[in-house]
């Protein structure tokens, strides 16, 4: 595959583009639901939106009821996300959660709410304030003809909304993975508001009874499927971080033609320039990386999980700078509420650190190449 | 089977005949670097057979049109000739500037005489070019050169000297920027001219540089006569294809960052990396930021193809491969030690790791510095007021 958009994709990229600048833009999403209060921190009616164009069942195979498309198509859609601050539950709902289920009985259950934007889903995996999946605690102890949770998840986005959560928990057989419902007895969810002002949740299960048949995948089974979910997610975090970082950046290089001191555009200083130029050249690189990841992964190639974390930790760091860079030069104003690009930046911060930030991707990549 | 994936088999099957074993062995020097040329130096005879089999089928140009002495291949099959290359590791088999510079500027401004003279001589490896673009006065600002070429009615007579001239004292031929109109505005008066480095009135002067090496020359140019017919393009319209060839020799700059095949930097640092723990963090964001250039190349060379690429983004992939390159040899020689520091011992192959580290410090001077390439992404492609 050439490393560049084929024209269907290329069309999808315009109506994602149009629809988001338009229905998803931060005026009308973000601070709208921010000044509310809202406890969810998204608009359903987006999410019926995103569900009328198709958006929700592009990583659903069609025999399922969705569009079969693949990973560069949602990370379409998800640079544009990134580019709005659009809240949504499209990343964890339609991607994550979707792609763990694939080939599952549990996709029958969950696909068509999903598909139809009425159903929100959550993967709760954290239980520290690091991404550690790979040292998760928690246990599922067999009882009766399911299993009993108990313990804490952290960090769990949309949690607050989720329909059904994903949840990772250690059995006597392994790792597996449950599909536990909003109003499981003894299943307790604190809704938190982040920096970003989207809403994560604080899980605590207490003893919490499951049917066997809320197992997704098999008993034991759940490594396999959290790292093709995880794959999805983090690939689907550096798309949208790469949207993050390009708004960020085209809208402080306007900002750069606009503002004069002593007397002339302050984009004409070479000192402001050459840093433009480097996070240009740093934001190409870095969506770069990410296409080649979402292509790897739509081919099923050995190679996808090393370059997901390249683009995961990579589009993180150039995201980084493209905000940073941004309040700088946009000098006093950059700190007030009242011009978006602080919330760039806020925006960035939770993107960085949701499914693993550049420092676990980086060691994660030495550790793949055996160092 | 469709046609592309035939012509994959085919050329596999054809590399695999015609590929010496030796040929497939990374380089153990620069002597290892095919050059061509009217006096040519050979390391192996393996190496000529090499660059004889593959011009033989038009192949060190791939996708030049075969009356120019090239595969005539389309893009798609030039990246399978490269992908099949790459499979077995084969090496490059012939460095050339007239490949990497000279023949894009010639293919798109040469009249037909020209290109019918040179190209098929690039190609077979059989005309050895340097380039004569700086001068003591003009590095940076290069547009400001003053190396003379008047009109004598039957040829042009040059005078003036060039600096950073690779290999001039082993070019056979020089592609060179002269001022041929004194009095225009300083972009305006300037022409490129060919002409053979034996004409009378030439000579050289090579520069030792901190690596203890010599590529680059002084160039000097006294009464040099050249014929009429050597200008490529129009009179006083030389900066259009300098330009032009600049944008092509920072592509072939821009892929020294590469770090070429291989893997990541840490695999073969993992001994030392081990012990090391802030190295090791240092060298794992070198590679994600390494891993993450490559695609950036693959991205740039697929979209040059089908005409997508920004015209300035090969200032942005000569600045970004540059600097990469730059930081991996700073790893290479942190990783290295005490070992890294030997400049002449049999152990350290005559100081290589620090002779190389040294040399990749010119990457980012030569052919634009990175100052010079960001001024051009800024004011190009995000079109930043008076840059």
């Amino acid at each position: 595959m050439p490393l560049y958009l084929t024209d269907d994709q290329a069309m999808l990229q315009e109506t994602a583009r149009s629809f988001m600048a338009e229905e998803g833009a931060i005026a009308k999403q973000l601070r709208h639901w921010r000044d509310r209060n809202c406890k969810d921190g998204f608009g359903h009616g987006l999410w019926k939106q995103f569900a009328e164009l198709g958006f929700n069942g592009i990583l659903v195979d069609e025999a399922d009821g969705g569009l079969g498309l693949g990973h560069v198509e949602a990370g379409i859609v998800l640079e544009e996300i990134g580019r709005n601050l659009t809240p949504s539950p499209f990343l964890v709902s339609a991607v994550a959660f979707v792609e763990a289920l694939k080939g599952t009985a549990a996709r029958e259950r969950w696909y068509p709410g999903i598909i139809a934007g009425d159903t929100v889903a959550a993967l709760a995996l954290d239980e520290g304030a690091k991404h550690r999946p790979d040292a998760i605690e928690m246990r599922a102890e067999r009882s009766g003809n399911g299993f009993s949770l108990s313990g804490r998840k952290q960090f769990v986005v949309q949690g607050a909304s989720a329909d059904v959560t994903l949840v990772a928990a250690q059995t006597d057989e392994g790792l597996t993975l449950f599909a536990v419902e909003k109003d499981a007895l003894g299943l307790d969810v604190e809704g938190v508001r982040l920096a970003d002002s989207s809403i994560g949740a604080r899980l605590t299960f207490a003893d919490v009874q499951v049917d066997a048949d809320a197992v997704i995948g098999e008993v034991g089974g759940g490594a396999e499927i959290l790292d093709r979910a995880l794959n999805a997610g983090r690939t689907g975090a550096a798309a949208e971080l790469v949207g993050v970082g390009a708004a960020s950046m085209d809208m402080t290089v306007d900002y750069l033609k606009q503002r004069k001191q002593f007397g002339r555009l302050i984009g004409e200083f070479q000192a402001l320039q050459f840093r433009a130029a480097h996070l240009y050249s740093e934001l190409e690189i870095a969506r770069a990386a990410t296409l080649k990841a979402q292509q790897l992964l739509d081919e099923g190639s050995p190679d996808a999980e090393a370059m997901v974390s390249v683009a995961k930790a990579k589009a993180g760091r150039t995201s980084q700078l493209a905000v940073q860079e941004g309040v700088q030069m946009h000098g006093g104003i950059g700190m007030t509420d009242e011009y978006d690009i602080g919330l760039y930046m806020k925006r960035d911060r939770v993107l960085n650190e949701l499914f693993g930030d550049p420092s676990y991707h980086a060691d994660k990549l030495a550790r793949m190449k055996g160092y | 089977m469709t046609d592309l994936e035939s012509f994959r088999s085919e050329t596999r099957a054809w590399l695999e005949a015609n590929c010496p074993p030796e040929m497939r062995e990374p380089m153990r020097d620069e002597g290892d670097a095919c050059w061509g040329g009217r006096n040519p130096t050979f390391s192996s005879p393996a190496q000529k057979q090499w660059m004889d089999a593959m011009a033989a089928r038009g192949w060190t140009v791939p996708d030049w049109p075969a009356d120019y002495g090239g595969g005539g291949l389309g893009p798609a099959e030039t990246k399978i000739v490269r992908q099949e290359m790459a499979r077995i590791n084969a090496r490059n088999p012939l460095y050339s500037f007239g490949i990497s510079m000279l023949g894009p500027a010639l293919l798109k401004y040469g009249t037909e005489a020209q290109k019918l003279h040179y190209l098929p001589q690039i190609a077979r490896g059989e005309i050895r070019w340097c380039q004569g673009y700086s001068e003591p006065g003009a590095g940076s600002d290069l547009a400001s050169l003053q190396t003379k070429c008047e009109d004598k009615g039957d040829h042009w007579l040059v005078n003036g000297q060039k600096v950073w001239t690779s290999y001039a004292d082993k070019a056979d031929w020089i592609f060179c920027l002269v001022r041929t109109d004194p009095a225009a505005p300083k972009h305006h008066g300037i022409s490129f001219l060919l002409f053979d480095m034996a004409s009378p009135g030439v000579s050289t002067k090579p520069i030792l540089l901190i690596s203890g090496y010599s590529p680059f020359c002084e160039t000097f140019f006294d009464d040099v006569q050249v014929p009429k017919d050597q200008l490529v393009g129009t009179l006083n319209k030389g900066w259009d294809v300098a330009k032009y060839l600049l944008g092509h020799e920072r592509e072939m700059i821009s892929g020294m960052g590469l770090g070429g095949q291989g893997g990541a930097l840490g695999e073969a640092l993992s001994e030392v990396l081990a012990d090391d723990p802030v190295l090791r963090a240092d060298v794992a964001r070198f590679d994600v930021d390494q891993l993450a250039f490559r695609a950036m190349s693959e991205k740039f060379i697929d979209e040059l193809k089908v005409g997508k690429a920004h015209s300035a983004q090969p200032s942005m992939m000569k600045y970004a491969g540059t600097e990469l390159n730059k930081a991996r040899h700073e790893l290479v020689m942190a990783a290295g030690g005490s070992d890294a520091l030997e400049w002449e011992s049999e152990q350290s192959r005559n100081g290589k790791a620090a002779r190389e580290w040294l040399r990749t410090k010119a990457n980012s001077i030569e052919g634009g510095t990175s100052e010079i390439q960001l001024g051009i992404v800024a004011k190009r492609i995000l079109e930043l007021p008076g840059a």
